[in-house]
């Protein structure tokens, strides 16, 4: 976050610097230009193409790629629409995205809070415990993960998938929320301290209402990450009415083989929903995935 | 767990000595912690603790386990027909991603670092891969693939090139794999880039330019140097995530034709999950964990020197 909000700030400083108008170069020259065009193309062909061969009849895709289809027909669209798996589907990874940014949150802004402000003996040991949790993808331990959640009857239940997904972003969250508590000032906590406040009070009053940003940079993180999610529920869901949107996609794919314009469209309605949210909220979804790694 | 004996042990001697620690941080620490380690150890240690269990044993995932049979596991893993493919190509994602992605993704940080309207247009255009779901991304290369339908193909032809069905060809599958990750990661290594290259004051730069520094030699010596915690976390990320690579995999090709394309995961996928064979699995598991913790702890130093920045 800081780091996107200095930098835009910096390149302000070079524009009202003396330099004479015509020194200043272009910006990019025409080589990068090129570039940046050749590759503008390579990622927006595949997406372009998607999206219009929901209109395309099977035939269209293969005589006339990239041009527009000989009719805007939504018809693909509209059955999908009615159908019940597109809205069943998306539900449901919503719950469940919104269950781990819930739970995730709630956890680790705690425990980064006891790490930042109290002082424990261990603290340094524990931390450095639930930072083993950034070493490993949880797809390594996927099988194990699988009998554990047998045992514990949490197979089938998108309460397991919430609870397991807020398990592996713990130790990223807390890490994000630790740097953020870190920098508040000290003297908020000690005036509290002196006030005679309890830790739990300082955390829900003072520190909570402080830290929106990185709630929102660690909710996006999470967010992002469960929606996307494949493996995971892939293992654990097994009725057709909890499948996630990415299951319920490689289902509709597999259900309908080759018929190209239909999967298209249904990729197409799928994808909506991302595109969207990601142009309104760009700014935090930009820092909530690199924000972790690059601090300004 | 262990540590959360200790802690709660530990507190009433230190409680008397030191300015912040009294009693009533006790209340708020059994408030605060407990939950994040139980939920840690019980979903993210354990299993790791069982994988390694499993491996030694011939299990079938029901009943008592006690058919102990050494290090048979990760003999059949090694000695496992399509082991060494899995290997190579996961070894290949992870070479593709270092040499070809990340340079990509600085080129473009370098000129998309700068200000202007168009800039930020491409800017979004090139991260936007990265929001879609790993299966989206490939299904809508499937379909660009596809020989009948795809628009590989069918610009293949208009170039007079005979392009073969690449996902069904043993040697194809893997380059054309690689486009797609790379089309679908570039941008977020490149956001990470143009943070760190933000960062940098513009004074630097322009005293720079000022003494006639050229153009190449400022990436070179000032802007690179400058974005090296950047270059570090975004290698970290590239290597571990070629290493977990699975869920492109599987729409794509699902490790086909004929296991060709199977990368590490897709191969426990395969061969430990699908056929519930805890013990290979486990021994699959043991082997990526140590790969993975083998990268994390050669990049600690560096990690921990960005933490503390």
């Amino acid at each position: 976050m800081a780091a996107i909000d200095t930098a835009t700030a910096a390149p302000a400083v070079a524009a009202v610097s003396p330099l004479p108008k015509r020194r200043r170069r272009p910006a990019l020259s025409v080589f990068q230009w090129i570039t940046m065009a050749v590759v503008a193309l390579f990622v927006l062909v595949p997406l372009y193409t998607t999206v219009l061969g929901g209109f395309k009849e099977i035939g269209e895709l293969r005589v006339n790629p990239f041009g527009f289809p000989a009719s805007w027909d939504p018809v693909r669209f509209t059955e999908i629409f009615t159908g019940s798996k597109y809205f069943a589907s998306m539900g449901n990874s919503l719950v469940i995205a919104v269950g781990t940014v819930i739970l995730s949150i709630a956890l680790s802004s705690m425990t980064a809070f006891a790490f930042a402000h109290i002082k424990f003996f261990g603290s340094k040991y524990l931390m450095g415990y639930l930072m083993l949790g950034l070493l490993f993808p949880a797809a390594t331990g996927i099988l194990p993960l699988f009998i554990k959640m047998r045992d514990l009857g949490m197979l089938d239940s998108q309460w397991g998938i919430i609870i397991v997904q807020a398990a592996f972003s713990i130790s990223f969250s807390i890490l994000l929320f630790y740097n953020f508590f870190k920098e508040l000032p000290r003297e908020l906590i000690d005036a509290a301290r002196m006030d005679n406040c309890g830790y739990v009070k300082i955390y829900w009053y003072v520190t909570l209402p402080l830290c929106l940003p990185i709630i929102a940079t660690v909710g996006v993180f999470n967010f992002v990450g469960s929606w996307n999610s494949f493996l995971l529920p892939l293992i654990v869901l097994n009725t057709d009415a909890k499948y996630t949107w990415p299951l319920g996609i490689m289902q509709f794919q597999g259900q309908y083989g080759s018929d190209w314009p239909r999967i298209l469209a249904y990729l197409t309605l799928s994808l909506l929903p991302a595109v969207v949210a990601f142009l309104v909220a760009q700014r935090y979804i930009i820092s909530g995935l690199t924000g972790g790694a690059v601090k300004g | 767990m262990a540590s959360t004996a200790a802690t709660s042990g530990g507190v009433p001697s230190v409680a008397r000595r030191s300015r912040y620690m009294d009693r009533k941080s006790l209340v708020p620490l059994l408030l605060f912690l407990p939950p994040s380690v139980i939920l840690f150890t019980v979903f993210v240690v354990l299993p790791m603790v069982d994988a390694t269990t499993f491996s030694f044993f011939d299990w079938t995932g029901y009943g008592p386990i006690t058919d102990f049979v050494g290090f048979d596991n990760y003999a059949d893993v090694l000695t496992h027909r399509n082991w060494g493919t899995a290997v190579r190509n996961s070894l290949i994602a992870v070479a593709v991603s270092l040499a070809i992605q990340l340079p990509l993704a600085m080129w473009c940080a370098l000129a998309l670092s700068e200000r202007g309207p168009a800039i930020n247009i491409l800017r979004t255009v090139f991260f936007l891969p990265f929001m879609l779901a790993d299966v989206a991304a490939g299904l809508i290369w499937k379909f660009a693939y596809d020989g009948d339908y795809g628009i590989i193909p069918i610009v293949g032809h208009w170039l007079g090139v005979d392009t073969p069905y690449v996902l069904a060809d043993k040697f194809w599958v893997m380059p054309a794999i690689m486009v797609v990750i790379t089309w679908k990661y570039f941008g977020f290594h490149m956001m990470i880039y143009i943070a760190g290259l933000q960062s940098i004051p513009g004074e630097v730069i322009e005293a720079a330019r000022l003494d006639g520094v050229k153009k190449w030699q400022i990436v070179r010596h000032i802007k690179l140097p400058m974005v090296r915690s950047a270059i570090v976390i975004s290698v970290f990320f590239a290597i571990t995530g070629a290493l977990q690579l699975f869920d492109i995999i599987l729409p794509l090709t699902n490790g086909g034709p004929s296991h060709a394309s199977h990368t590490i995961v897709s191969f426990l996928y395969q061969f430990g999950i699908l056929r519930m064979k805890l013990g290979f699995g486990g021994a699959v598991s043991v082997i990526l964990f140590i790969a993975c913790v083998a990268v994390a702890l050669a990049y600690r130093r560096i990690l921990f020197k960005v933490e503390q920045s």
